[in-house]
């Protein structure tokens, strides 16, 4: 998962160099598709950069996906699946978040589908996000305790 | 509870259940619609009934015994999600499919796609009161979940795709029987329209109900049939083909009024393009070679090699045993359901079983549009609603 050469040719990653340098942490690709790890500060003008730039036109969020990198840290990791119907084109942004503030701004404001992403997130995770306008269990009974989807939840359930 | 202001003065809204035990629901869905009188003022979703936790299941098994898990999420069309995480494992390996597998694979899962919008537009008939069509569809999709009996064992929790191909050799003279469907159905697919289309009843309920816009649709996430009856003509097939899918001559029904009519229109012009490509699958398919790529570490060997090689008994041994292992990283593998995008994220990292599996399921996201489509409308308009956004809560609460 090295940065290869040719990757600083790819037109959204220069695209994005120049608009902020100091918001991309790393870029990485692999199996063909391009990874934008960026500094959580950064991740909603960021959003709102892709998807109003009509170059880039990154106006469709197909999924965010949390994943829990314990013990590692920082321990969270968000993936942001961006799709652009103009350019027929796709890009992951990444964010990694720190377990012991596992807070994020949302992306509500830009794209509302994420809405129900960053709920089920919070839900499973635990992670907040700054924003949302309803940020409320989904999935579980409103007043389970505990995040199923972290590494040390059991799979078999508190017991 | 708000207060509105109706002919006879001020009143208080009324909060009412719908669901999650509803026969119109499609699932366990709970909508609280807060009501005034017969016009909905609100409406919030409420899901999470048939969670069952199946991504944190699929990090306790290994890449292949996942995939019997993921045919319980979008349970109307197991093999498109059998499809997408196989697709998405293989993605990590950096494994080929031969040509025959992906075209056998090509030919299931369009029956899938016709299986499951003929299960949709028998429930979404007979939620609006056209209560004949749910048994012809159901009579035809018979015919298809024969033919899943015929090649996998299993009408519908099928697991026919593996890692690296198909599960088993389909029988000899399975193509038959697919021709059979292939000939017949279309015959079927224009008694259904003529029940349906032009008739005032089913243009009344369906007509102006449910109106999302596409800037609405794009910005909500929504794909599949949902969104290309709002004009905009994303179809992962044709944007990024996968399985070959590119060799295939079909196209993708889009119309731009935006409203269950249109969306009814989709679905069933989706049909028919399904068949065609069924018909072409069958022209294309070999009829021989191989159903599973050549990759001893992953893919399992034939039986027969396995019982006198000693060098294949390993392989299988360390297959079942230990499981393969891909190297680390993510992928993100975006299929055409019937309902939308359905997306596989797998991160590896580097062990044999997923260090995470998550489906992005599209009735998961196209629902959220649900409560902007209902608000300002009748709760008959709310029924035509939650059928026409074509969900299954396998898939949302996963």
């Amino acid at each position: 998962m090295t940065e290869t050469p040719d990757l600083e040719q790819n037109p959204i990653i220069a695209i994005i160099r120049g608009w902020r340098p100091e918001a991309v942490a790393a870029v990485n690709s692999f199996r063909g598709e391009l990874t934008i790890v960026i500094y959580r500060e950064h991740l909603l003008p960021l959003a709102g950069f892709l998807n109003s730039d009509a170059g880039l036109g990154f106006t469709y969020l197909s999924d965010v996906t949390g994943v829990d990198r314990f013990p590692i840290e920082p321990r969270f990791e968000l993936n942001y699946h961006l799709l652009s119907l103009s350019r027929r084109q796709t890009v992951r942004l990444r964010t990694r978040l720190p377990g012991d503030d596992p807070v994020v701004q949302s992306v509500v404001p830009v794209w509302p589908t994420a809405n129900w992403h960053e709920r089920e997130i919070f839900d499973l995770l635990g992670i907040r996000f700054e924003g949302h306008p309803n940020l409320r269990r989904m999935l579980l009974p409103e007043d389970w305790e505990g995040y199923p989807l972290r590494k040390d939840y059991p799979v078999e359930g508190p017991r | 509870m708000t207060t509105v202001q109706t002919a006879t003065g001020p009143e208080q809204t009324m909060v009412l259940n719908m669901g999650p035990q509803h026969p119109s629901t499609h699932g366990v869905l709970r909508v609280l619609l807060e009501l005034d009188g017969e016009n909905i003022v609100k409406a919030d979703v409420d899901i999470g009934y048939l969670h069952t936790g199946i991504e944190k299941t699929a990090e306790a098994l290994t890449y292949s015994q996942a995939i019997t898990i993921t045919d319980r999420m979008d349970y109307l069309a197991p093999l498109s999600n059998n499809l997408a995480y196989c697709l998405a494992v293989e993605k990590l390996l950096g494994l080929e499919v031969p040509k025959r597998a992906q075209y056998i694979r090509v030919l299931l899962t369009e029956l899938t796609r016709i299986g499951s919008h003929l299960v949709w537009l028998g429930t979404h008939a007979i939620d609006l009161g056209a209560m004949s069509v749910f048994l012809y569809c159901f009579r035809e999709r018979e015919e298809i979940l024969k033919i899943f009996e015929l090649v996998s064992g299993q009408r519908m929790m099928t697991s026919y795709f593996r890692i690296g191909g198909l599960a088993l050799e389909p029988p000899v003279g399975w193509t038959d029987q697919v021709q059979k469907i292939v000939n017949t159905f279309p015959s079927r697919f224009d008694e259904y329209e003529e029940l349906l289309t032009k008739n005032r009843i089913w243009i009344g309920r369906t007509q102006g109900v449910g109106v999302l816009s596409a800037k609405d649709a794009i910005a909500m996430g929504v794909s599949g049939p949902s969104l290309r009856g709002s004009g905009v003509d994303y179809d992962v097939r044709k944007y990024f083909p996968y399985s070959s899918y590119d060799e295939f001559d079909f196209q993708v029904p889009v119309r731009t009024e935006c409203d269950c009519y249109a969306r009814y229109l989709c679905r069933v012009a989706e049909m028919r393009e399904s068949l065609k490509i069924v018909r072409q699958a069958l022209k294309k398919i070999p009829p021989e070679g191989p159903v599973k790529a050549d990759a001893p570490g992953i893919v399992p060997p034939q039986r027969e090699k396995m019982k006198t090689e000693m060098e294949a008994l390993i392989y299988h041994f360390k297959i079942f045993t230990e499981g393969f292992a891909p190297p680390p990283g993510e992928v993100y593998q975006r299929i055409e359901s019937p309902r939308g995008e359905l997306g596989c994220f797998i991160a590896s990292d580097g062990s044999p079983k997923p260090y995470r599996m998550r489906m992005r399921a599209p009735s998961f996201v196209n629902l959220q549009a649900l409560q902007k489509m209902v608000e300002g409308r009748l709760v008959a308009d709310a029924i035509a609603c939650i059928g026409t956004l074509d969900i299954v809560l396998g898939e949302i609460d996963r």
